[in-house]
């Protein structure tokens, strides 16, 4: 271990990376102080439940915090919240904050995530309660924008973000439509049946999901927004919900001259290409070892466990990042789980499951590699699916398209 | 109040008082190894499984359909294995021995 105790790790970002990492260093055993900045002025809070428990819990209910403030105090973890930090120095090895300050480091991490990415539609700016779904303020000024009764929504983007959004304000009593540019909904991380399954759970449920929507403008006149598309449709909105996707924060590393490629690049320990600055979370590119090439992912589980592998490698464990990813989605009564990488699948097994209601799953192949499962309301098949991804797990796939034959661990090999 | 012990993998045992939240969160905070919650508890990620101390079961009770499930194919569940993001702190739970899973 190397000597540490007079030395301060700063941390750019108090979300689930930036948080997890300060108390995984302290668990490592490091003894000099961390530092936590954030612009946002919120104590650090779980993200996901934003757009689902959060938006239809009881007003003033407090979001859900990372770590009980006690902790921060038992740990010695400084919070620095409110705080935007405008350049690192890597030369001083200090960084300068937007209120003159600057604050030394010995070692720097990188968890600036992402924002959303806010489209240049014609007449967005001036259009009224337009919001996208990041932070607990935009949550929050969306149920304080819902006030009048029966309120219409428009939702521009059919992601999770879009769709979980929709099924929260729904459940709050709004009219909601969502507007999806591509053909389906979720075309960027699902298989057509997934699609299917939500437009009809949406339906369902009196959520208008519309497909082949590409919004061109918006219209604000007499108390409400009018949004346009390009087949000359139109959809009245008291709010507007802008979810198609995110731009990295990768400014203050691009300025920096630490290397970025779709991301922050870092080593299989989260460091960048400058020895006391690592990286961790939705803002880094990073290269997985078992799908063999590098990527970037929007993830709590690629926040938490490469947060765990910077700390580790700082106080002087040799680790390499080796983790398959997953992710969870809740809309209305469905539980969405996820695991593994999709991308590149050229074959798909869908499973029905005949003694449950409402159960079923998604099986990605790319010939006989099993790349990826969507399991909905059925964790079995996420977690039979996690265990066969990690294990590379040959399949026989007419015993897994056989409902008949349940999910067990030894049913498919 | 609830009085809840954890024991940890490397037998380190921990004693937590709380009333109110669930029993995760209790774990986190009281910094018990091998509950991370990363999913912040509702259920998604396995990363908070512990045993039941046998004679505590029914304190604790039956995990639901979508927890057993998550256990079913876990690495080290037993008959006594909850994730303990489902489980309130309650005064039903006082005195309760809970071995961390992993």
């Amino acid at each position: 271990m190397v000597d540490m105790a007079n030395q301060t790790c700063v941390v750019i970002g108090a979300s689930h990376a930036g948080v997890n990492f300060a108390f995984a260093l302290r668990r490592e055993g490091w003894e000099g102080d961390i530092m936590l900045f954030d612009s946002d002025p919120e104590f650090p809070y779980h993200r996901p439940p934003l757009s689902k428990a959060y938006l239809t819990s009881e007003e003033g209910t407090l979001h859900d915090l990372l770590f009980p403030k006690q902790n921060y105090h038992t740990d010695n973890v400084i919070l620095k919240l409110g705080k935007t930090i405008t350049t690192i120095n890597r030369t001083d090895k200090c960084i300068s904050l937007s209120d003159g300050t600057t604050q030394h480091y010995d070692k720097l991490v990188i968890a600036t995530g992402a924002r959303p990415f806010i489209p240049p539609i014609k007449g967005l700016n001036a259009a009224k309660n337009v919001f996208p779904m990041r932070t607990a303020l935009d949550a929050i000024s969306i149920r304080k924008a819902l006030k009048n009764s029966n309120p219409k929504v428009v939702i521009i983007g059919g992601g999770y973000i879009g769709l979980e959004t929709a099924a929260s304000l729904k459940k709050l009593g709004a009219n909601v439509t969502v507007l999806e540019r591509e053909e389906r909904v979720l075309s960027r991380v699902t298989a057509p049946e997934m699609s299917t399954f939500f437009e009809e759970l949406h339906s369902k449920h009196d959520v208008a999901l519309l497909s082949n929507k590409n919004v061109t403008s918006i219209e604000y006149s007499n108390g409400i927004n009018e949004v346009f598309c390009n087949d000359n449709s139109s959809y009245k909105a008291d709010v507007i919900v802008v979810g198609v996707g995110i731009k990295v924060n990768t400014e203050l590393a691009e300025h920096a001259g630490l290397n970025i490629e779709n991301g922050i690049k870092v080593d299989h320990s989260a460091k960048t290409n400058d020895e006391n600055i690592y990286a961790i979370g939705d803002c880094t590119y990073h290269f997985n070892p078992h799908y063999k090439r590098f990527m970037r992912l929007e993830s709590v589980q690629n926040a938490v466990d490469q947060a765990k592998v910077a700390a580790k490698s700082i106080c002087g464990e040799e680790v390499i990042y080796n983790a398959i990813p997953w992710f969870w989605s809740d809309q209305f009564d469905v539980k969405l789980q996820m695991v593994g990488l999709s991308q590149g699948y050229n074959e798909t097994i869908k499973r029905v499951e005949t003694d449950r209601e409402n159960c079923q799953s998604v099986w990605y192949f790319k010939d006989d590699e099993l790349l990826a499962v969507d399991a909905v309301n059925n964790a079995k098949a996420y977690m039979l699916g996690t265990r066969f991804i990690q294990n590379n797990q040959k399949i026989d796939k007419s015993k897994l398209a056989d409902t008949s034959i349940p999910i067990k661990p030894l049913s498919f090999i | 109040m609830a009085k809840i012990t954890f024991i940890t993998n490397d037998n380190q045992t921990i004693v937590a008082e709380a009333t109110t939240g669930s029993v995760m969160e209790l774990a986190v905070q009281n910094k018990v190894k091998g509950i991370d919650g990363d999913c912040g508890g509702v259920c998604s990620c396995a990363t908070c499984h512990v045993h039941v101390q046998p004679e505590h079961w029914e304190k604790v009770g039956e995990p639901s359909e979508l927890e057993n499930d998550m256990l079913e194919f876990d690495d080290n569940v037993s008959e006594y294995s909850r994730l303990c993001c489902q489980v309130d702190v309650s005064e039903a739970v006082d005195g309760i021995v809970l071995k961390v899973a992993r």
